[in-house]
């Protein structure tokens, strides 16, 4: 009602997502002479030809586009180091290697505006999207062998992994919860039961349905 | 081999960087995860908006002054994106006051949580929503069944008031080491300890107070 697009409003869309990953910190090489930008969300540069600098991807980005600088890929982003990182994710079946937060929307971005400035490109781009694929298969049989009803730890799960099975653990969580309490349950029956109703009962009554 | 500074900088910028934007990104990732309204963040947004004030006075400046075109565009994508996380935040904060308003309205302590103009817009709107149900359906319905707030007369809460659902579980990142209390008055004590960066689908009862704390925040 309030302009929102999106009607689930604990959700994050892919866009805000990638808004989110757009503030990463990365390395590039201008080839061009500019002062410091000073901007809201923090001071950047100088700006020397051929000086490495970090600034946040969407900066980069917006320079690189212009042709003003090359991308220094992040060092997590090479063959040597996606192919381990892949055999370790198949290795164990419950744990989650170690990759930026977000590592996919970072990955994605590079590949879209930078991909001159990626040594193997094409290898580093299947890689990343195995180990998304293997990752989120992972993740999707996790979710079977879910453990306690207030807190469940989720090491190295990144932004958009998060995201994608928040709305389904939210709700079995919520489930469980609500039944490994029946105390609750049992005194408001027994209560309602005994007396004529001093509370309707509009509280939804199948929690295990999706509303 | 990934370096710990490539894996680390999201968390470094949340450590060293105490900027506005970053502030603001954090009230609004808060304000979006959580079940139900949180404090306003007044001053933060008065800062953001005088900072958006100034940067828009020096792009009109740089434009008039033939500044190289480049530079100005960027210093507007840099505006463009602080625009949006403001509009975004109290847009948030709109629609959640609109689902819950009456509930708004009827607590002090979420009362208290809205800026002076939310009030006055939460309180406009659960008028309205009001004058329009009574008008189109309730008073023509028999005498018990008139309220708004209540299913009938021999109701002794107001059990039409939708309030927020915080049993509802959230997905959390602790900025610090946080010893948690997982349970309620009257069950085993257990605790749950998070170190900084961990993970955690996690009650949002449990976390509601380090939130406010700053010491978790919601993603």
């Amino acid at each position: 009602m309030a302009g929102q697009t999106d009607p689930h409003i604990s959700l994050f869309s892919p866009q805000e997502i990638e808004f989110m990953a757009e503030d990463e910190l990365v390395e590039i090489l201008p080839n061009m002479k500019m002062d410091p930008l000073n901007f809201i969300s923090g001071d950047f540069g100088r700006f020397v030809p051929m000086m490495a600098t970090k600034v946040p991807l969407w900066l980069a980005v917006a320079l690189k586009r212009r042709g003003k600088c090359t991308f220094r890929p992040p060092s997590w982003l090479s063959v040597d180091n996606l192919t381990q990182i892949l055999e370790a994710e198949r290795e164990s079946p419950s744990t989650f290697q170690a990759l930026p937060f977000s590592y996919v929307e970072i990955a994605r971005l590079l590949f879209d505006h930078a991909r001159d400035d990626i040594p193997d490109m094409y290898m580093v781009r299947s890689l990343v999207e195995d180990i998304r694929d293997v990752r989120l298969h992972k993740l999707e049989t996790n979710l079977g062998s879910f453990q306690g009803t207030s807190a469940v730890k989720i090491s190295n799960v990144s932004a958009m992994e998060v995201n994608l099975v928040r709305p389904f653990v939210r709700r079995a969580l919520e489930a469980f919860y609500k039944h490994d309490k029946p105390e609750a349950d049992v005194d408001r029956d027994a209560r309602s039961s005994s007396r004529q109703p001093r509370e309707a009962n509009n509280e939804p009554r199948r929690p295990l349905r999706q509303r | 081999m990934a370096s710990n500074s490539d894996l680390g900088s999201e968390e470094f910028e949340t450590f060293s960087s105490t900027s506005d934007v970053e502030l603001l990104k954090r009230a609004w990732r808060n304000e979006k995860a959580a079940p139900e309204i949180l404090q306003y963040e007044g001053a933060l947004v008065e800062r953001a908006k005088g900072q958006i004030e100034l940067v828009e006075a020096n792009i009109e400046d740089y434009v008039e002054d033939g500044t190289d075109p480049l530079i100005v565009s960027l210093y507007q994508m840099d505006l463009d994106r602080t625009q949006f996380l403001l509009r975004s935040y109290l847009r948030v904060r709109l629609l959640k006051i609109e689902k819950f308003m009456f509930h708004n309205l009827k607590s002090e302590e979420a009362e208290s949580r809205l800026s002076e103009q939310e009030k006055v817009f939460a309180k406009r709107c659960a008028d309205d929503l009001a004058k329009h149900f009574e008008e189109s359906v309730l008073l023509k319905l028999p005498e018990n069944y008139q309220s708004v707030l209540k299913q009938s007369l021999i109701s002794e809460t107001d059990d039409m008031v939708p309030e927020p659902h915080l049993d509802t579980f959230v997905v959390c990142k602790s900025n610090d080491f946080v010893s948690l209390n997982l349970y309620e008055e009257g069950e085993s004590p257990e605790t749950v300890e998070m170190e900084r960066g961990d993970l955690y689908f996690i009650r949002y009862k449990i976390v509601k107070g380090a939130i406010e704390s700053g010491k978790i925040d919601l993603i």
